[in-house]
């Protein structure tokens, strides 16, 4: 029985560093089990968030030697190196050990207004064709696990653009908004001026790192990048536009839809606290 | 010096109210944690794409070799001088039914006629995540620190001229049609009647690669069907739609094969113009 050795990131907001755990390797265990045994036997006080271990309830979010992937779905024997590292998420704040707080994302979705239908048919109900809803369906797998916006270099490396970026998970959100045959609310310009479509550079990662294997950037960034040339960079969609006599949503108007401005709450506040060039409080 | 989030430059109202700044986990000060070869991929793109480059500024620059004419009983014109617009073409007066009308050019037509594939493939939305991964850094790999302090992604000019991909395609289409014309005309064999080469071969495998990729474009799709809503009431818009989807999804192979068989294009005409190699004819 060989053995590995487990070097697990344990802190806090005041500090942290790498801690190493050696046990035997047990055949068919993934990152997950091999964690429990350290808490079992070792460390009982490492903190870990879990819940499903069979990969859809996202909780087990954390970097396997510096991948995102939740650790019940990575299988020990696709590690093949003997020391293998553990640190939770680099995108959100740290609460403890390999948790940690990821209220940045319910902040964001508290941006967007919600699915919005048009009248109902003459009966009262609503109707629409699978052909119609099946490329919003793919959309719908997702766990949130937010391991795609650990990923997204775009807040990952940059913080600050955590104020003016909701990231991929909230993309896929839009486009299957956006894609969805009874919406009625144009969120393009939302996307485009408060949600920070612009700032991805489509490098794919989000798609890489998704364990619903949801194709994000061909399937919900790209297209959505696409409706909003159609509603903002392309001149001869402007003119048909205006041929057309089709109104355009201004940013404002769909905000005002948003859940944090129907029923604002704590976490809409903006914050009051200052930050220094180097985005610490 | 202490900064508030009204100083970042967001205007009052457009900035979501997130707090940042606090502590992160893990160690700090390290690039990646990654133990695999994650800089083997933006060194491969590095490699070819600069490769490429450097082949095709020599092929356009050259500007001779790439027209096999009446004298060898060939018609074949290399992709990168098709449609041969400029001043210079007289020389090879024929090539192309297209005509000349960019009489004002003097240099290699090459590069007025290269703009419009470039351009394309700049604006590509593979080739970008091929550059911004390899050239730009940004970033080399998932879960690699990228190389900048500061980054706006594509909010800002230049980069914000990214939006006009679905303009180069409208473009890239009429090329793609002259060279299916040169294609056709490569089974003339002048003085010989109709026929079939190794380059009508090549110039046809090029068209239809270039047709492929083009197609399977992420603009394309989206005009094809996928700004859509309620593909039941568009069904013809739809097939486009699906029939795209799988090509879309093999948009990166695509992209290379084309690229590098566009250049294999252009190098076998330089080779059979210059003298190099014969244009063995099949039947």
């Amino acid at each position: 029985m060989t053995e590995v050795t487990m070097s697990i990131w344990r802190g806090d907001s005041s500090g942290g560093s790498f801690f190493d755990y050696n046990l035997e390797r047990v055949e068919g265990e993934v990152v997950l089990d091999v964690v429990h045994r350290i808490q079992a036997t070792l460390a009982p006080d490492l903190a870990c968030r879990w819940n499903c271990k069979a990969g859809k309830c996202g909780s087990c979010s954390a970097e396997i030697d510096g991948k995102p992937s939740l650790m019940c779905m990575t299988r020990m024997d696709t590690l093949p190196n003997d020391k293998i590292t553990i640190t939770p998420m680099k995108t959100f704040p740290i609460i403890r050990d390999l948790v940690t707080d990821v209220s940045f994302n319910y902040v964001m979705a508290r941006q967007i207004p919600p699915f919005t239908p048009g009248d109902p048919e003459p009966d009262g109900t609503y109707r629409m064709q699978q052909v119609d809803i099946d490329r919003a369906q793919e959309f719908h797998k997702c766990i949130e696990c937010f391991l795609c916006q650990d990923v997204c270099h775009v807040i990952r490396d940059h913080e600050v653009n955590k104020l003016y970026y909701a990231g991929p998970r909230f993309f896929v959100r839009l486009a299957s908004l956006d894609m969805h045959p009874l919406d009625t609310v144009d969120r393009r310009e939302l996307a485009r001026q408060h949600l920070g479509l612009g700032f991805c550079n489509i490098t794919k990662c989000c798609t890489e790192v998704c364990p619903e294997h949801i194709k994000i950037t061909d399937n919900a960034i790209i297209p959505l990048k696409e409706r909003v040339v159609d509603s903002s960079y392309d001149p001869i969609a402007w003119l048909g536009r205006k041929i057309r006599r089709k109104v355009k949503y201004t940013v404002d108007q769909v905000y005002a839809l948003a859940p944090a401005q129907v029923a604002p709450t704590a976490l809409d506040r903006l914050p009051a606290t200052a930050i220094d060039d180097e985005g610490k409080s | 010096m202490v900064s508030t989030v009204e100083d970042t430059g967001v205007k009052s109202g457009t900035a979501i109210p997130v707090e940042i700044g606090k502590p992160r986990g893990g160690p700090e000060g390290r690039r990646t944690l990654r133990q695999d070869r994650w800089w083997l991929s933006p060194a491969v793109t590095v490699t070819v794409l600069t490769s490429f480059i450097a082949y095709a500024t020599f092929a356009a620059f050259q500007g001779r070799y790439y027209y096999v004419g009446a004298q060898q009983h060939r018609n074949l014109i290399s992709p990168f001088y098709s449609p041969c617009i400029a001043n210079s073409c007289q020389r090879v007066a024929g090539s192309h039914p297209l005509g000349i009308w960019a009489s004002f050019w003097n240099f290699s037509p090459a590069l007025l006629i290269l703009i419009v594939p470039l351009g394309f493939r700049l604006t590509c939305y593979y080739y970008r995540k091929a550059y911004y991964r390899s050239f730009w850094q940004s970033p080399p790999a998932c879960g690699v620190a990228d190389g900048h302090k500061s980054y706006t992604g594509e909010t800002r000019f230049p980069l914000i001229l990214q939006n006009i991909h679905r303009y180069f395609l409208y473009l890239a289409l009429l090329f793609n049609v002259v060279l299916t014309m040169d294609a056709v005309l490569a089974f003339n064999f002048p003085g010989q009647g109709i026929g079939f080469s190794v380059g009508t071969l090549v110039l046809c495998v090029n068209a239809a690669l270039l047709w492929i990729y083009t197609v399977s474009c992420h603009a394309c799709r989206h005009l094809c069907g996928g700004q859509l809503n309620k593909f039941s009431k568009h069904p013809i818009r739809y097939r486009f739609w699906k029939a795209i989807t799988p090509l879309n999804a093999r948009h990166m192979q695509l992209a290379w094969v084309s690229l590098i068989f566009v250049a294999l294009t252009d190098l076998y005409v330089r080779l059979v113009a210059s003298g190099i190699i014969h244009d063995y004819k099949i039947f």
